[in-house]
């Protein structure tokens, strides 16, 4: 397992795999089939792989740590730096056909519309993810303080779930999936930290008849 | 004359419709159907055997309207697999998918409440009731895109005429029909069933509003709103009730379904404003399916000679 991990191939391989949903889009495009509207095709095409590439990113700590598999974080990289890809496809998809590439009617759509609201930060979140995403960053930045600001991608995926369940009309069964996934995804890190916490707490000793309340 | 575009392979567009309806009717006409259901087709066709009876069938002799828009038409593939119906699913190529078998045979539509004349007329009497008219009409749907149809019908007032409303009658409360079992998507929609809506006299009684029976020449596909619903140009599309069973004239002001869901969202009139926007979306533009840049929305989607006169003093961005 650990020699497929590693090898060179698995991850160039990875890499065509996360092309695939964008090679489907072109080849939608070239063919003309993208339906009835086009342009609505490609952002939810676009939404949705931001979504799952952001979940995929999301699941590599669990996975490595639950199964033993620390060669996992070889791909994590790749997957968050897939996610910014489509999101980025998404803003554009947003910012051409929705709103002219006008980009003071686009503040205003932003301003004004919750979703919009939502979606706008989740990519803006994500910006400085990807720039930062090198390994002269994280030695510029630090571990510790690149860890951190690398954290915000739970905000990200949060906001990205909102922003689809404030999209649609009354049929929510998607954007509970996904908000579904991200909340496991999220909640197993909130009781691995709990329990890393306990485990490793120190062994307080209160003095005797000191008491809490002075 | 418009020429359709030819459409995605789906099983059912692999051979020319019209030649695959017929030859289900010859089928049908042999005692085969049974057969094949049986063979595979699955129950379903064997309950509702006579599913196609009301199915494209050619409409001719339609009188032309002056209200016809000379916009391009959208095509006969957009404008049958891209909708919302939601009985069917919400996905826009859902109503196309899930209402293959929808059986529309031995339709009546109950007209009641507040009238002289209740009665319940069958498909065959409502084509009888006028001339029938094609009247290509923009249409807006609440979430921001539209389409030119070129639909076959009369106006509603016709029917009215007919039942004649008592003097009590002030608002009209139309109905979907609804079947779980014909309808097994429906559950996830969100929404309640049967579906209704509601219009104002005066508003039923303008000419624009059409009881629609068909489409491109033809009666209404399943998925459309088959077989009678209507059609309401200057509203939003949810407006216009399709597959349409009941009627019913009264005093009060009907419950309708959007608004019911999100009151704050999905007024009694929904008429088409650029104006008053969508709580989570505006309404000022509209993409037309066809184009990649949305285009600017008309105030009563570009019906205001026909209908403006009926809202004028009412304060429009409360009754949205």
């Amino acid at each position: 397992m650990r020699a497929l991990l590693i090898s060179k191939w698995t991850k160039v391989s990875v890499f065509l795999l996360c092309l695939v949903p964008f090679g489907e889009l072109v080849w939608r495009i070239i063919k003309s089939e993208l339906g009835a509207n086009p342009v609505e095709f490609l952002q939810h095409a676009t939404g949705d792989w931001t979504l799952r590439f952001l979940i995929f990113t999301l699941s590599i700590t669990p996975f490595r740590k639950l199964f033993n598999l620390p060669d996992l974080i070889r791909f994590r990289r790749m997957l968050g730096l897939f996610a910014f890809f489509y999101v980025s496809l998404h803003f554009l998809t947003y910012l051409g056909p929705d709103q002219s590439f006008d980009l003071s009617g686009m503040w205003k759509d932003v301003a004004k519309r919750p979703f919009i609201t939502m979606g706008f930060a989740a990519f803006v979140l994500l910006i400085p993810l990807a720039m930062t995403s090198t390994a002269g960053w994280i030695r510029r930045l630090g571990g510790k303080r690149w860890q951190l600001l690398h954290r915000s991608i739970y905000v990200a995926a949060v906001c990205g779930v909102i922003h689809y369940y404030w999209l649609v009309k009354s049929d929510v069964r998607k954007p509970l999936f996904y908000g579904a996934i991200v909340a496991t995804l999220l909640l197993w890190r909130l009781g691995d930290w709990f329990f890393k916490r306990r485990s490793q707490a120190p062994v307080r000793i209160t003095a005797p008849g000191v008491s809490v309340n002075g | 004359m418009f020429i359709r575009k030819a459409p995605d392979l789906t099983c059912a567009d692999v051979t020319p419709k019209s030649v695959y309806l017929d030859r289900r009717e010859f089928l049908r006409a042999m005692g085969i159907v049974g057969a094949t259901a049986a063979a595979g087709k699955g129950l379903f066709e064997l309950a509702w055997p006579s599913k196609t009876a009301f199915a494209a069938t050619k409409l001719t002799g339609l009188a032309k309207s002056p209200f016809s828009t000379s916009e391009k038409q959208n095509t006969y593939e957009d404008v049958t697999h891209y909708n919302n119906f939601y009985e069917f699913g919400t996905d826009k190529s859902d109503p196309a998918k899930n209402s293959k078998n929808f059986n529309t045979s031995s339709w009546t539509v109950s007209v009641e409440g507040e009238v002289n004349k209740p009665h319940k007329f069958s498909m065959e009497e409502i084509l009888k009731i006028a001339p029938l008219e094609e009247r290509i009409y923009r249409h807006r749907c609440v979430e921001a895109w539209s389409i030119v149809v070129p639909w076959i019908g009369f106006s509603f007032s016709n029917l009215v005429k007919l039942v004649e409303p008592t003097p009590k009658a002030q608002f009209v409360a139309f109905q979907s029909y609804f079947d779980a079992r014909q309808m097994p998507q429906a559950k996830y929609a969100g929404i309640d069933f049967p579906y209704v809506e509601g219009l104002r006299m005066d508003e039923a009684m303008n000419p624009l509003a059409l009881l629609g029976v068909g489409m491109y020449g033809e009666t209404l596909p399943n998925q459309d709103g088959a077989p009678v619903r209507m059609v309401l140009p200057w509203k939003y599309g949810f407006k216009s009730v399709k597959s349409l069973v009941k009627i019913k004239f009264q005093e009060k002001m009907p419950p309708t379904t959007w608004n019911r869901l999100a009151s704050n969202e999905y007024g009694f009139y929904a008429n088409v404003n650029p104006t008053v926007d969508h709580p989570r979306w505006s309404q000022a533009k509209e993409r037309r399916l066809g184009e990649v840049f949305k285009r600017t929305t008309l105030m009563f989607n570009g019906y205001g000679d026909q209908v403006a006169g009926m809202y004028s003093g009412m304060d429009l961005k409360k009754n949205y």
